[in-house]
């Protein structure tokens, strides 16, 4: 295993090559924002949150889906990222109806967490209100795409560790929704084991267990790189 | 006599047909194998499927799943990020706005909203009684006679709103 040495905010850094920056600098004590990257899923770099500046280019790269090189310095804050995740998460809210009092979420949240970690205290874009259902078809599990923020993490956890693939993303840009088989209702699922993994995945309040009510949706995240550790290093002693 | 030699090799290397006996199963089903059923033929198979059928209907779709081993809603998933699959029937008729550039400076934006409202409907849909589908595109490279159009298969160029009106109206019953 190769160790590569780089500087994150002036901080000396090492690192294993097959380490992400983000990975790195949490390592480091450097918690860079982060939406759609979880522990245990492959990186997708979609939301953009993680933007890093590196010295030498004036690319900004996605901390979690690139991986550390011998030399890199890396800035994780600084006026201009703070902006443009700030700008992010706006057009995060402005997008769909995040309305924190009324969410199963609430305050356990991983969107409001990082407005309220950047001072996003008002919207500059116009809202745009879409008009969207609530899915409760599922026994147990619901489904609202009023907080949903295309993140994929659900798609990811149910493909990758549980392999039953019913979750994908149909259409595309602002038509952009997430599905359940062929865009059937949840509990009309063949492919859905109930298993709840992307219960524990998603980092709003899109995917809630039914019966909650207003801020009682915890979740368990660090369940999903449990199973994957559990079922790649064997970890189980059985 | 070829031909009938051709289906008897069809008929042998195709598997069970569809339950509803609609032929064009079958035909599909030889697409697919010929691409042996690999996943990464999807948007070749659904290719032939509308050109098949039409358009994609669900039903075709869990077909089209099942053989390439693919999760139905990655299949959905691919069928409705590109605008060229259609999950509806099409109507009889078909009239295609350019919206590209340079359509777009010339008028496009006033051609459709003139189709919208004649028709009742929005870009991508289809009227009620299935007379007419309504669909734009980004540039058909007709770009000298901007704004351009295809009306049922025909292009045509430096459309007004009054002239597009005048064609398409026959077709629609407030037209
Ligand atoms: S439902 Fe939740 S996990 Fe899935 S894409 Fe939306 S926000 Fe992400
Ligand atoms: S966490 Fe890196 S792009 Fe979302």
């Amino acid at each position: 295993m190769a160790i590569k040495t780089l500087t994150i905010d002036g901080q000396l850094v090492s690192a294993r090559e097959e380490d992400t920056i983000l990975v790195a600098a949490r390592e480091a004590g450097v918690n860079i924002p982060a939406l759609c990257y979880v522990d245990g899923l492959t990186p997708v770099g979609a939301c953009r949150l993680c933007l890093v500046e590196q010295q030498g280019t004036n690319r900004l790269q996605a901390a979690c889906a690139t991986k550390v090189q011998e030399g890199m310095e890396i800035v994780t804050n600084s006026p201009r990222l703070h902006e443009y995740r700030k700008m992010i998460l706006e057009l995060l809210f402005a997008e769909r109806n995040h309305i924190c009092a009324v969410c199963v979420a609430n305050n356990h949240c991983e969107l409001q967490d990082m407005a309220v970690r950047h001072g996003m205290d008002h919207v500059r874009f116009e809202y745009l209100y879409p008009q969207l259902s609530v899915d409760v078809s599922h026994e147990q599990f619901g489904i609202d795409h009023n907080r949903c923020i295309l993140c994929t993490r659900c798609v990811r956890a149910c493909h990758e560790i549980e392999g039953a693939h019913t979750w994908d993303v149909s259409g595309r840009g602002v038509r952009a929704r997430v599905i359940t088989d062929m865009n059937q209702p949840w509990g009309d699922s063949d492919t859905c084991t109930s298993c709840g993994k992307c219960v524990q995945a998603c980092p709003t309040g899109a995917i809630f267990r039914q019966g909650s009510t207003v801020a009682e949706m915890e979740r368990d995240r660090s369940m999903l790189q449990f199973l994957v550790n559990a079922r790649e290093k064997k970890q189980w002693n059985v | 006599m070829a031909e009938a030699a051709k289906t008897e090799v069809i008929k042998k290397k195709a598997g069970p047909a569809h339950p509803s006996g609609d032929k064009r199963f079958k035909l599909l089903e030889v697409t697919m194998k010929r691409h042996q059923f690999r996943s990464d033929a999807l948007i070749e198979v659904m290719h032939a499927a509308q050109e098949l059928f039409g358009f994609l209907e669900v039903d075709l779709m869990f077909f089209i799943a099942r053989y390439l081993k693919l999760p139905p809603s990655r299949v959905f998933g691919v069928a409705t990020f590109y605008n060229l699959f259609s999950l509806r029937p099409k109507g009889e008729h078909t009239c295609v706005l350019c919206t590209g550039t340079a359509c777009y400076v010339k008028g496009a934006d006033a051609l459709l909203d003139a189709v919208e409202k004649l028709a009742g409907i929005k870009a991508g849909e289809t009227t009620e009684d299935g007379k007419l589908s309504l669909v734009t595109a980004r540039c058909l490279g007709a770009c000298g006679i901007a704004p351009a159009v295809v009306v049922d298969g025909t292009v045509k160029g430096l459309e007004t709103p009054d002239s597009l009106v005048q064609q398409l109206k026959g077709w629609l019953p407030n037209g």
